[in-house]
C-alpha cells in the first residue's frame, strides 16, 4: 500500500483571503497528497485538534492579514504542547522577511511568500516530511 | 495487550488517529492491534449517509452529531471523498461544515479518500469502524462519496442507511439509479426549505407503493438545516429502525453480512499484496501479462497458473 | 461605422496583406507565442480593422458621453471639468494613527477619503473579543464604537469631503457611526457624502467578510437604500464590487459579468420591497479592478457602462441618472510582487492609466510595498503622485474617451459585452444569483481561473517580471510600515472606559428595541442609529443581529 502524505491546510483567525490556500490545496492533491481543508476562521485549538484526529504529516497555515506572529505561533506552541513534534509546520501569505526568523524559531519550518511557485511547496514537503 | 490497543480502547484521540493511519496504509503493526480490539466492538450504532453531490450530507451529519451529543452520546464521523485516479491525491473538505465540532472531546472526525476503491467506500473502512467502535463511540456516522449511482456498498457496513435527496432534483425520483433507492432504510429529503418538497415526497411514496414492503416501509423525513427542522424526527426514525432490526433479527443477519464483507476484504487485500509483491509473485504475474499481450496465453489460463502457485 | 463597399474592399485587401506582407514578416520574426490570448482567454488578433467593427453604428452603438448607450462615459466633459477623485484606501492600528495618515494624504493632494478597517471590525467584533486576538489594526483601523469614529475623523470637515468605507457585513452599523459622528459635529445628514461598500453578494463568493446569511443581509442592504435616498441623499449606499472577485482569481469577463449580475440582483431586491427604481438607482455605485492587460481593462469599463444602462432600462428606469454606471477603481493588489517591489510603481502606473482611459470617477493606486505590508508614508506618497502625474502631465485628460473609435478597443468592448451576456444566461438557468451562489457556481468559476493563472505562471507561459524571469539573486529590503505597539492596549482601555461612562440602561433599551425590530420587518437604520448614539459598541450591536439572523457558514469550493 502506498503511503500518502496527509496535509492540513488551515486559515487561522479572521482573514478571508483564501485564493492561495485553495490553490495550494489543489496543487498538493495533484501531487498525490491527501489534503484536509478546514475553511476559514479556525482557532489554534480547532487547527491542532483537527491535526490530531486527521493524523497529518504537515500543517500548512495561510495568512494575509498581518496577524501571523500571534496566530502562527499560537498553533506552533499548541502543537508542541500536544507533543506533535513529528508534524512539519509551514506557512504562507503576506509575511515580511524580518518576521521569518521569529516564526522559524517558534517551529514554523519554512515560510512561502508571494510569488512562490507551487512546485517549490510540493517538493519542500516531499523532502522534509518527518515520517 | 499492546500499548496502542490500550490507548485506543481508552479513547485517546492521538492513538485512534494513529491506528487509522496504520490500517489505511496496510502497515503490519496494525494487525496485532486490530486483533486485540475486536472484542471491544459491537456496541456502536452505525449510520451510513449517502446521496448525490449537493444534497447537504455534511451539514445534515453535523446536525445529527449535535443532536446525539445532546443525548450524551459519543459520536464518530467518517467523511469520505474521492481520491483522484490520476494523481492519487484527494481534497478532503467535508470538515468545513463541522468546524464547531472540532473541539468537542466527545466527537472524533476523520476524513478519508477512497484510494481507488469503487462503490463509494474505502477499503479500510471496516477497520476504521471497528476502531471507532472499540474506542467508545456510541454512534458512527459515515458520509460517503456523493457521485450518485454507484455507492451501494455502504449497505454492507451500516446498520441504518440514509439516502439523502433534495427537492426538485432536476429530474424526478425515477431517474435515480435503482441501486441507490433500494438501499435506503430512511429517505431524507434535505433542504426542505426549497420548493418541490411535496412532489419529491409523493414520488418517493408511489415508488415505495410499487415495491410493496410488508414488514418495514421505508420512512421519508423532510429536513432543513437552515430552518433547523426535521432533525429530531430523523433521530427518532433512526431509533425506530434500530428497534425494528433488533426485533426482526435482521440486525444479526446484517451484522453477519458485515463481518463477511470485512473478512472478504481482508482476504482480498492480502491476496492482492501477495500477488503483486516483488518478493512473491509479481514476477510471475508480470510475465503472464506479457504473454497475454503477445497472445501466447489467455487470461483464464494465467489465472489458473497464479492461483495454482498460491494454493500450493 | 464605415460603408459596406469599403468594408468589402478592406476585407479583401486585408486578406492580401495577410498572405503576402504578413506571412513574409513572420518568417523573419516568428510569433512569440502560438496564440495570443488575453487574461480572459479571449484570442487577440494581429491587427484590427474597420472590418472587425463593421456592424457597429456610431450613433446607436457608441454615441456621446452623457447619453445612451453611455459607452463613452456618463459625464459629457469628464476630466475636462473635474478630475477623478484621488481616494487612497487607508487604515491601520488605532483611530488616532489612521487620522494622522488621513491628514498626511490630504496635505499631499488626495481629494477623497477611504477607510480600511481591521478584521475584527469587518466581522463586527470589538477589539477585546477573543476572536480579535492578534488581529487588532493589522490590515485596517480598529473601530469599535462611535468614540473611535470621533478620533478617526478628528479635524476633518465632513461636510467638505466625501468618505468611502470598505465595510460589508456590519456596513449599516458603521455607516450609522459615521452619520452620528457628523451629526454630533453639527453637520446635517443631508449634506454628507460618501460611499459604503455594503455589497454582501460578492462577500459570499470572493472577499468572505460576511456575517449573516443572504436573506437577512439583503434586507439590511435594502434598508440602507431606503434610508439613504430619504435621509442621506448624497450618499452612495452601495459600491457594487468586482475588485475582490478579480483578486480572488477571476478573469476580466467574469469580473464584469458577476459584478453587474450582483447589481441587478440588488435592484430587483429593492424593487421587490416596493421601492421605486428611479429613487435609489442614482445612488448605486460600482468598484472595479484595474489589472494588467491594459486594453482589456479599458474595454471592460466601457462595456460595463453600456450593459448597466441597458439592464436598468429593462428593469424600468426612466430617469437618466438611474442609468449611470459610476465607478471607483483600485489597481490590482494581486499583481504586485514582493520581489523587486519598486517595479510595482511601474505596474500601478499602467493600471491607473487604464482606469483613467476607461473614465473612472474615483481612483486608488496601490503602493509598491503592499506585497510585504501596509503602505509606508513614502510609498503611499509615490502612489498618489502617480495619479497626479497622469492628471497633470500626460495629456490624457484633455479629451473624453480618447480610445473611442480604436478598432481594437471597440471590437474588444463588444466582445466583452457578448461574453457577459453568456454568463447572465448561465446564471439565469441556475435560478438566479443567490441560487447560483448556493450551488457554488461563481466560486467554482473563480477557483478554476485562479488555478489556471497559477499554472500558467508556474509553467512560465505567463511571465511575471522579477518572479519567473529577470530575477535578482539578492533582494534588497525596503523599509516597511511600523505600527504603534501600544495601540491595542489603548483601544482596549478606551473600550473599558466607554462601557463605564455611558448610560448602560439606555444602551440596553436601544439594543432590545433593535432586536425586536430585526425580528420584524421595519427599516433597521433608525434603531441602529439610536444604539450607536448611546455608545453601544459595534460588537454589541452586531451580536443582537447575529442572534436574530444567524451566522453564515460557507461550503468548500476549490
Amino acid at each position: 500500500m502506498v503511503k500518502k502524505i496527509r496535509v492540513l491546510v488551515a486559515k487561522p483567525g479572521l482573514d478571508g483571503h483564501d485564493r492561495g490556500a485553495k490553490i495550494v490545496a489543489r496543487a498538493l492533491r495533484d501531487a498525490g497528497m491527501e489534503v484536509v481543508y478546514t475553511g476559514l476562521h479556525q482557532t489554534a485549538e480547532q487547527i491542532v485538534n483537527t491535526a490530531i484526529q486527521e493524523d497529518v504529516d504537515v500543517v500548512g497555515l495561510s495568512l494575509l492579514s498581518g496577524a501571523h506572529m500571534t496566530l502562527f505561533i499560537d498553533v506552533a506552541l499548541l502543537l508542541k504542547e500536544k507533543q506533535m513534534d513529528d508534524v512539519l509546520v509551514v506557512g504562507g501569505g503576506i509575511i515580511p522577511q524580518e518576521d521569518i526568523p521569529g516564526l522559524k524559531k517558534a517551529g514554523i519550518s519554512e515560510v512561502f511568500g508571494p510569488g512562490t511557485p507551487v512546485e517549490d511547496i510540493v517538493s519542500y514537503i516531499k523532502k522534509n516530511v518527518k515520517r | 495487550m499492546n500499548n496502542l490497543s490500550t490507548k485506543v480502547i481508552a479513547g485517546d484521540p492521538r492513538s485512534i488517529a494513529r491506528l487509522i493511519t496504520l490500517v489505511e496504509n496496510d502497515e503490519p503493526e496494525a494487525v496485532e492491534v486490530m486483533q486485540q480490539i475486536h472484542r471491544y466492538t459491537g456496541q456502536a450504532q452505525i449510520i451510513g449517509v449517502t446521496g448525490v453531490m449537493g444534497s447537504g450530507k455534511s451539514s445534515l451529519i453535523f446536525e445529527l452529531a449535535l443532536a446525539y451529543r445532546a443525548e450524551g452520546k459519543k459520536v464518530g464521523i467518517i467523511a469520505i471523498d474521492p481520491t483522484s485516479p490520476f494523481s492519487g491525491g484527494a481534497l478532503l473538505g467535508d470538515r468545513i461544515r463541522m468546524t464547531d465540532l472540532s473541539t468537542d472531546s466527545g466527537v472524533f472526525i476523520r476524513s478519508m479518500g477512497t484510494r481507488g476503491m469503487m462503490g463509494g467506500l474505502t477499503s479500510s473502512l471496516y477497520d476504521v469502524v471497528e476502531i471507532l467502535d472499540a474506542a467508545g463511540m456510541n454512534v458512527i456516522l459515515i458520509e460517503t462519496v456523493g457521485v450518485g449511482q454507484d455507492e451501494v456498498d455502504i449497505v454492507k457496513i451500516a446498520d441504518t442507511t440514509l439516502v439523502v435527496l433534495i427537492p426538485g432534483l432536476g429530474d424526478s425520483v425515477q431517474t435515480i439509479k435503482a441501486g441507490l433507492m433500494e438501499i435506503a432504510d430512511i429517505f431524507v429529503v434535505n433542504k426542505a426549505d426549497k420548493p418541490g418538497v411535496e412532489q419529491t415526497i409523493a414520488e418517493l411514496e408511489s415508488m415505495l407503493d410499487l415495491v410493496g414492503h410488508t414488514e418495514y416501509r421505508t420512512p421519508i423525513v423532510a429536513t432543513s438545516v437552515k430552518e433547523k427542522k426535521g432533525i429530531q424526527l430523523l433521530i427518532s426514525k433512526i431509533a425506530e429502525h434500530q428497534e425494528y432490526l433488533k426485533k426482526s433479527k435482521t440486525f444479526d443477519t446484517r451484522r453477519r453480512q458485515r463481518y463477511e464483507a470485512e473478512l472478504i476484504e481482508i482476504i482480498r487485500k492480502r491476496l492482492m499484496s501477495f500477488i503483486f509483491d516483488e518478493k512473491k509473485l509479481k514476477k510471475t504475474v508480470d510475465c503472464c501479462i506479457d504473454r497475454i499481450s503477445k497472445k501466447e496465453l489467455d487470461p483464464y489460463t494465467a489465472a489458473d497458473e497464479i492461483l495454482g502457485k498460491i494454493l500450493k | 461605422m464605415v460603408e459596406k463597399e469599403t468594408i468589402k474592399n478592406i476585407r479583401e485587401k486585408r486578406a492580401d496583406w495577410e498572405k503576402q506582407k504578413y506571412s513574409k514578416a513572420i518568417q523573419e520574426n516568428p510569433e512569440r507565442k502560438p496564440k495570443f490570448k488575453n487574461l480572459s482567454d479571449i484570442e487577440i488578433k494581429n491587427l484590427y480593422t474597420p472590418v472587425d467593427i463593421a456592424d457597429l453604428r456610431y450613433l446607436k452603438d457608441v454615441g456621446f458621453p452623457g447619453e445612451e448607450p453611455f459607452l463613452r462615459g456618463v459625464h459629457p466633459n469628464l476630466y475636462r471639468g473635474r478630475l477623478w477623485t484621488m481616494r487612497q484606501f487607508a487604515g491601520f492600528g488605532s483611530a488616532e494613527e489612521t487620522n494622522k495618515r488621513y491628514h498626511y494624504l490630504l496635505e499631499h493632494g488626495e481629494t477623497g477619503l477611504s477607510v480600511a478597517f481591521d478584521y475584527p471590525t469587518l466581522y463586527g467584533y470589538d477589539t477585546d473579543h477573543p476572536l480579535a486576538r492578534g488581529e487588532f489594526g493589522k490590515c485596517g483601523v480598529a473601530i469599535s464604537s462611535l468614540r473611535d469614529m470621533e478620533f478617526l475623523f478628528h479635524g476633518i470637515p465632513l461636510d467638505k469631503i466625501t468618505t468611502s468605507m470598505t465595510i460589508n457585513g456590519p456596513a449599516a452599523i458603521v455607516w450609522a457611526m459615521y452619520i452620528a459622528n457628523a451629526e454630533n459635529q453639527g453637520i446635517k445628514k443631508d449634506t454628507i457624502g460618501g460611499t459604503i461598500q455594503n455589497d454582501i453578494l460578492k462577500e459570499y463568493i470572493a472577499q468572505k467578510s460576511y456575517i449573516f446569511p443572504p436573506e437577512p443581509s439583503m434586507r439590511l442592504i435594502v434598508d440602507t437604500f431606503e434610508y439613504g435616498f430619504k435621509n442621506v441623499p448624497k450618499w452612495n449606499t452601495i459600491s457594487i464590487s468586482g475588485y475582490h472577485i478579480r483578486e480572488a482569481g477571476s478573469t476580466a469577463v467574469q469580473e464584469l459579468a458577476f459584478t453587474l449580475g450582483d447589481g441587478i440582483e440588488y435592484v430587483k431586491a429593492a424593487m421587490e420591497r416596493g421601492l421605486s427604481i428611479d429613487d435609489f438607482a442614482p445612488r448605486l455605485s460600482f468598484f472595479f479592478n484595474a489589472h494588467n492587460d491594459f486594453f482589456e481593462e479599458i474595454a471592460k469599463y466601457r462595456a460595463a457602462r453600456k450593459i448597466w444602462a441597458q439592464e436598468m432600462k429593462k428593469l424600468g428606469a426612466k430617469k437618466p441618472r438611474s442609468l449611470w454606471m459610476r465607478f471607483h477603481t483600485q489597481t490590482a493588489g494581486c499583481s504586485l510582487t514582493a520581489q523587486q517591489p519598486e517595479m510595482n510603481i511601474v505596474r500601478v502606473t499602467m493600471q491607473a492609466l487604464a482606469a483613467v482611459l476607461g473614465g473612472t470617477q474615483s481612483l486608488h493606486t496601490n503602493s509598491m510595498d503592499e506585497a510585504l505590508a501596509l503602505p509606508s508614508e513614502k510609498a503611499v506618497r509615490i502612489a498618489l503622485r502617480t495619479q497626479q502625474i497622469i492628471a497633470e502631465e500626460s495629456g490624457v485628460t484633455d479629451t473624453v474617451d480618447p480610445l473611442g473609435g480604436s478598432y481594437y478597443i471597440e471590437w474588444l468592448t463588444s466582445k466583452m459585452e457578448e461574453e457577459t451576456y453568456k454568463y447572465f444566461d448561465k446564471v439565469e438557468r441556475l435560478g438566479g444569483v443567490i441560487p447560483a451562489i448556493e450551488k457554488g457556481f461563481f466560486q467554482r468559476e473563480i477557483a478554476e481561473s485562479a488555478y489556471r493563472y497559477q499554472k500558467e505562471t508556474d509553467e512560465n507561459k505567463r511571465i511575471i517580471v522579477g518572479v519567473n524571469r529577470y530575477k535578482l539573486d539578492e533582494e534588497t529590503s525596503i523599509p516597511i510600515l511600523k505600527m504603534d505597539e501600544k495601540g491595542e492596549e489603548r483601544q482596549i482601555n478606551r473600550l473599558k472606559k466607554l462601557r463605564t461612562e455611558r448610560d448602560a440602561i439606555k444602551v440596553q433599551k436601544y439594543l432590545q428595541r433593535l432586536r425586536k425590530a430585526a425580528e420584524g420587518d421595519e427599516n433597521l437604520m433608525p434603531f441602529i442609529l439610536d444604539c450607536i448614539h448611546s455608545y453601544a459598541t459595534l460588537g454589541e450591536t452586531c451580536d443582537v443581529l447575529r442572534e436574530v439572523f444567524g451566522e453564515y457558514k460557507e461550503q468548500a469550493i476549490y
